[in-house]
């Protein structure tokens, strides 16, 4: 009896209901992306035999990555195009978010935050495509600044390269970086920055001690947001970066596609989501006294 | 104050700096030349044209099209779970899930489609538009659950319980009461669902075999110059339908928000 009672009001609990309802999607989730993610993970330990997997366990796909130059230089670089990137996004975006959070009237920042959003949703690969025509030989910045007789000769330096990969990252990942950041402006009390100039604190100053650390819980976000998706881009290092420019998903989407070499690839992408993971959590751990704030 | 005006020069100058690429757009797409570049050569209509006579754009039209109707009702479902879930009840292990759920929201896609593509050829599996579909749902139910979050966490609970003292049951409760008053964050879940799917082109590539999509089928027209114009009057096409997509989109949202006295945050994340 008392055992029926107890299934019973496990039954009605709130934590049984709340468990029940959340099941389905939690079994998608692990069905398609742990399990999947934990199989990459496994491959990138077994031997790769002709169009099959030798169930050999050992490092030695870690060791090849590692000690092929090559890879070496793609992960390297992508790292520098992803930090390039987000440095540049989210310096870029801060002043924009900081403008609709306190100089936009608060019936309008919605639209604002819209107009902002609308490139991020629209063909991706079409826009990508389009930086090329922008930055190409016969581009739009080429024909403009002949146009005006800056130069004589096409700037060959912004096409197929590192730093059209950097342009064009950083255009595409721009509404990341900007929402987070509005996001944390916006819960600013406003008290406070009347406070600190009451106070007889500068403008500028109150902005570095009171609203700049407010608000690092977004940029903080921002960053995190940004960089960890850019360094497994595809199609920007495929479309604009040129044999100079490739990136680490290029590298995976060879191994994988091209070469049919499964545990390579994988041990290629574990390694490349570890460096991100190690550099996010020293990231975190840096600023964590921004991420400590009284609640 | 000269500070604000100062904000707004760069802020618009930020948003010109956005729209750049779909601002050309449509030029290339109306001008009379095989090479995307200036000078300009002329208006033609011609590309939009060639368009209707491309039956490989055809079929990936289709398969877009199944593919974006079917990731977007199948996330929107697990993101009302999800959303239901995570703002009425307390659970054990809530945060883990959720963040199990919210994961490819920050996870780079081509991990996503690798990891994918493993499992499914592991198992055997043959790569068509269904196994896409699984990939999509995964990266669209993160922006589903995030619009839902908002529309079920201005509910208010007082409402729920009335019903429940009225007598109606748990299921006849969510119908009658709770579903209406979400039923704005759902249509702007479904439609932003559809846009993510519909744009999306990395899990594609990987997981639709022989059965291309929009994005993939324009990404393999890349490689051809002589295509390139199409796919610029394929392109304008696209933006105009994802940006009233969009405004519908964000429309319900803000209804959604107001019709359940919430407050409106901003924005779809």
């Amino acid at each position: 009896m008392s055992s029926e009672g107890a299934l019973h009001r496990l039954r009605r609990s709130e934590a049984a209901n709340g468990l029940a309802l959340i099941s389905p999607p939690a079994i998608y989730a692990v069905l398609l992306l742990a399990a999947p993610l934990g199989l990459l993970f496994l491959y990138s330990f077994l031997k790769d035999g002709y169009l099959t997997i030798i169930w050999e366990f050992s490092l030695q796909n870690y060791i090849d990555a590692w000690g092929d130059p090559l890879v070496r230089t793609v992960m390297l670089r992508s790292l520098w195009v992803a930090m390039m990137v987000t440095l540049v996004t989210v310096v870029l975006a801060f002043p924009v978010a900081y403008f609709v959070s306190f100089h936009v009237q608060p019936s309008r920042k919605s639209m604002w935050l819209f107009l902002i959003t609308i490139p991020f949703w629209t063909s991706y690969l079409i826009r990508v495509f389009l930086w090329k025509v922008i930055l190409g030989f016969n581009g739009v910045i080429n024909s403009g600044l002949i146009g005006l007789g800056i130069i004589d000769e096409p700037l060959t330096f912004i096409l197929y390269n590192v730093n059209s990969v950097v342009i064009t990252l950083a255009h595409a990942y721009a509404p990341f970086a900007i929402l987070p950041i509005f996001v944390a402006l916006e819960k600013i009390d406003r008290s406070l920055l009347e406070a600190g100039q009451d106070l007889g604190e500068s403008q500028l100053m109150t902005f570095w001690r009171v609203t700049l650390p407010l608000a690092m819980p977004g940029v903080i976000a921002s960053v995190l947001i940004v960089f960890i998706p850019t360094i497994g881009d595809y199609v920007t290092p495929q479309l604009l970066g040129g044999p100079e420019g490739r990136m680490v998903a290029n590298l995976i989407q060879l191994q994988y596609l091209r070469l049919d070499n499964y545990p390579a690839g994988s041990a290629i992408a574990v390694s490349a989501m570890l460096m991100v993971t190690a550099i996010s959590l020293i990231f975190l751990f840096l600023n964590r006294r921004f991420l400590r704030g009284p609640k | 104050m000269s500070g604000g005006r100062l904000f707004k020069t760069y802020a618009v100058a930020y948003l010109l700096f956005l729209y750049a690429p779909i601002i050309l757009l449509p030029i290339f797409a109306f001008n009379d030349g095989t090479i995307i570049a200036f000078p300009l050569q002329g208006f033609t209509t011609k590309w939009f044209e060639a368009m209707v006579s491309t039956p490989t754009l055809h079929t990936a039209v289709k398969n877009s099209l199944i593919i974006a109707v079917s990731s977007a009702v199948l996330a929107t479902c697990l993101g009302i779970f999800t959303a239901r879930a995570a703002t009425r009840y307390n659970f054990p292990g809530k945060g883990g899930i959720a963040g199990l759920v919210m994961l490819p929201l920050v996870l780079p896609e081509i991990i996503v489609a690798v990891s994918l593509f493993g499992v499914l050829l592991g198992l055997g599996i043959p790569l068509t538009i269904w196994t896409v579909i699984l990939g999509h749902v995964l990266i669209c139910t993160p922006y589903a659950v995030a619009i839902l979050n908002s529309a079920f966490q201005s509910l208010d609970r007082s409402l729920e319980e009335a019903a429940y003292d009225l007598g109606e049951t748990r299921w006849s409760t969510f119908r009658l009461i709770i579903l209406p008053l979400v039923a704005p964050g759902i249509v702007s879940s479904l439609l932003i669902s559809f846009t993510i799917s519909l744009d999306e082109f990395i899990i594609a590539f990987f997981l639709a075999g022989t059965e291309p999509t929009l994005p993939v089928y324009i990404f393999s027209q890349f490689r051809f110059p002589q295509s390139v114009p199409v796919i610029m009057a394929l392109g304008t096409i696209l933006v105009l339908l994802s940006i009233v997509l969009l405004t519908v989109a964000e429309y319900f949202r803000r209804r959604g928000i107001a019709k359940s006295g919430g407050k409106d945050t901003g924005g779809f994340l």
